[in-house]
């Protein structure tokens, strides 16, 4: 099937070369022999039922052995290796993207009935022992906790960018870039730990829980997470903008308040909507220092306070009977928690689209 | 320029200026207060644990470290695991976003792996331990039945899938965003001119990019990964849910006997733990923030160190 030799006269510019097509023809004549064989396997009585992610798996296996094989007696070693690069790279694309599809599949199938009726919005835990109830406690203490994380870390994220990329020279910047990337890997359940410890050291309580804490855990995640967004931002105002001003006068502070911020403030809003969105998920951190309650708690600063992850989370770990009402209300919390993530990535893009400056025109 | 007096003009120091870069002064620094506050309250609170008498701690443990080693040993075990299956995916599809997929798609292509990052650690959790572990189990027991010769397979098969190799895979997962992103722009980095003299001296795609792309892009791999590591050493709640833990250190895959990692130990047992038993989990958490302190801060430094050979000066 490889060899162009038919005609009377060989083309020059095709000859040493697969024909056009034989790419996806082997694929897809492996994946059918594979599922022909896992047909036979499940009328043998080998499996229950048809393996579906086994015959694509392995017949894109034997696809790349294949068309290996066929490009290297057609086309040479080079090509070849070529070739095997190219449905390597591709099937890796693939294979990262099954489990986003089969997540987002399963929490839409478990979690949609449960999160469609009116009462997982208006309803809280409160008194509810089996069926019934919602999320309305974990919404509030998930928006409060959020917003003061993000009142406490935006303010001091973005002073810190400013200092690094208008003042910052010498050892302090330096310093504080490095510990800036460092901070970007704490792990989130230590920063709950923080959190607690410290809390627990000032009141002096063993047992201390409050949302306001679980505010303190998020912004160490979040601070690191803004000052290196609105760095990059901040760098990519052009040096002219800068010079025209100070060549006016301007002093320095009313320079970055005046041109550098307002230039760069729809990459800023993007960065910081983009950090929310990450903490806004954090389980770890929130159920060690929030804790869980099953009533609504508007305040921040005394008390127990839910939030939809921790809800989520501890609804599937402590199943009651029957275990279906808590793993349908975990689900459908799941399903709220990254709808209102992918909400404020969207918000992000737009942000970024719409009030971005327009250059180069 | 001046004349005979001062060598240098200073500028007049305006009541704004002093205040708008004090304040920025002092934001940055509160960074560096934070880090160490983060350091000393945890040591604070760790104090009793380390000097606990051999009765106190969890687990009988006849001191700390001996209690702690087990966790340690399957944190970084699950999150090497990770890496090693995250690895390759993730250089496959930045790749494949970056020079093998057309232009037009390529960009919504990156949405679609960057949604992967928007899911909570939770939501992975739920996922892992009733889609993933009870899919993975057949394929375990197959594993463990013609391939248990290899030492990694052996042992008890576990009934429910809920092993250290399904954590892994859900680390990887989580990971896998982080680093496609990082490879990703650092594939586009590559000095154009670096990929058209390859593929101009005749080079295939693939030698093009074993001659431009992969050496220019080393560091940013390895920071990649160290990010990668980092996040999988720190993930709690995946952790959690899926492994069914016990007290051993074992390097077997499959079995329900899997040493539990640092962080989904503190979140098991801090709701309930009282006394010195918070102050171990605190310590065990100090022990976790210098382990991924030191990785991330050995990533910094390769990377730093390497850029000024990366071939693209």
């Amino acid at each position: 099937m490889a060899t162009v030799s038919a005609g009377p006269i060989a083309n020059s510019l095709t000859t040493g070369k697969l024909p056009k097509g034989a790419v996806w023809m082997t694929l897809l004549g492996s994946w059918a022999l594979l599922a022909v064989v896992f047909i036979f396997v499940q009328v043998a009585g080998g499996t229950e039922t048809f393996n579906l992610i086994g015959a694509i798996f392995l017949g894109t296996v034997l696809f790349d052995i294949l068309i290996y094989v066929m490009s290297y007696l057609v086309e040479g070693v080079r090509r070849a290796t070529d070739r095997l690069m190219t449905s390597l790279v591709a099937t890796a694309f693939i294979v990262a993207l099954l489990p986003l599809i089969s997540l987002l599949y399963t929490v839409i199938l478990n979690g949609l009935p449960r999160m469609i009726e009116p009462s997982f919005f208006t309803q809280s835990m409160r008194n509810v022992l089996d069926d019934g109830g919602g999320a309305l406690h974990a919404i509030i203490g998930t928006v409060e906790i959020t917003a003061m994380a993000a009142i406490i870390s935006v303010p001091i994220g973005l002073l810190t960018s400013i200092y690094l990329v208008e003042y910052g020279r010498g050892g302090l910047a330096r310093t504080i870039t490095f510990l800036v990337d460092v901070m970007t890997g704490i792990p989130s359940i230590v920063a709950g730990l923080f959190a607690f410890a410290l809390f627990a050291l000032l009141t002096g309580d063993p047992g201390y829980r409050s949302g306001f804490g679980g505010s303190v855990a998020l912004s160490v995640l979040m601070i690191p997470v803004v000052v290196r967004s609105s760095e990059e931002m901040l760098k990519l105002v052009p040096n002219e903008l800068r010079e025209a001003s100070y060549a006016l006068g301007v002093p320095k502070w009313l320079t970055i308040l005046k041109i550098v911020l307002p230039t760069s403030i729809a990459g800023i809003t993007t960065g910081v909507t983009l950090a929310i969105a990450r903490v806004i998920g954090e389980t770890a951190p929130l159920l060690i220092i929030s804790g869980l309650t099953t009533s609504v708690n508007y305040d921040l600063f005394s008390e127990r306070m839910a939030t939809l992850p921790v809800f989520a989370y501890t609804q599937y770990a402590n199943q009651g009977v029957p275990a279906i009402n808590f793993t349908d209300r975990a689900w459908a919390s799941a399903l709220t928690l990254i709808l209102i993530v992918m909400l404020l990535n969207l918000i992000a893009r737009l942000i970024a689209r719409i009030f971005s400056p327009k250059l180069g025109r | 320029m001046t004349t005979g007096t001062a060598g240098k003009i200073r500028a007049k120091a305006r009541l704004g200026d002093r205040v708008f870069s004090g304040s920025t002064v002092v934001a940055g620094s509160l960074i560096l207060v934070v880090l160490a506050a983060v350091a000393i309250f945890l040591a604070a609170q760790s104090i009793p644990a380390f000097l606990a008498p051999a009765g106190d701690l969890p687990n009988d443990a006849p001191n700390f470290w001996v209690y702690v080693w087990p966790l340690v040993f399957g944190t970084v075990w699950a999150a090497f695991l990770a890496l090693l299956f995250a690895l390759p995916i993730s250089l496959g599809v930045a790749l494949f976003i970056s020079h093998y997929a057309p232009r037009r798609i390529a960009q919504g292509l990156g949405y679609i792996v960057d949604l992967l990052a928007a899911v909570p650690s939770v939501v992975f959790g739920l996922w892992g331990v009733t889609v993933l572990a009870p899919m993975l189990q057949p394929f375990y027991e197959w594993l463990n039945t013609n391939a248990g010769w290899f030492p990694l397979f052996g042992g008890d098969v576990s009934g429910t899938g809920r092993t250290i190799l399904t954590v892994a895979i859900v680390l990887a997962v989580m990971v896998l965003p982080i680093m496609t992103a990082v490879c990703r722009e650092i594939f586009l980095q590559t000095p154009k001119l670096h990929e058209e003299a390859a593929l101009a001296l005749g080079a295939t795609r693939w030698e093009m990019i074993k001659m431009a792309v992969l050496p220019f892009a080393r560091p940013g791999i390895i920071s990649a990964a160290m990010l990668g590591l980092g996040r999988a050493l720190g993930e709690t709640l995946a952790v959690a849910m899926v492994l069914s833990p016990a007290v051993v250190v074992s390097f077997l895959l499959l079995t329900n006997q899997n040493s539990n990692t640092i962080a989904a130990n503190i979140a098991n047992q801090f709701p309930e733990a009282a006394g010195i038993g918070v102050n171990t989990l605190i310590a065990s958490g100090l022990v976790l923030f210098v382990i991924t302190f030191i990785v991330n801060a050995i990533a910094r430094y390769a990377v730093n160190r390497r850029k000024a050979f990366s071939g693209a000066n």
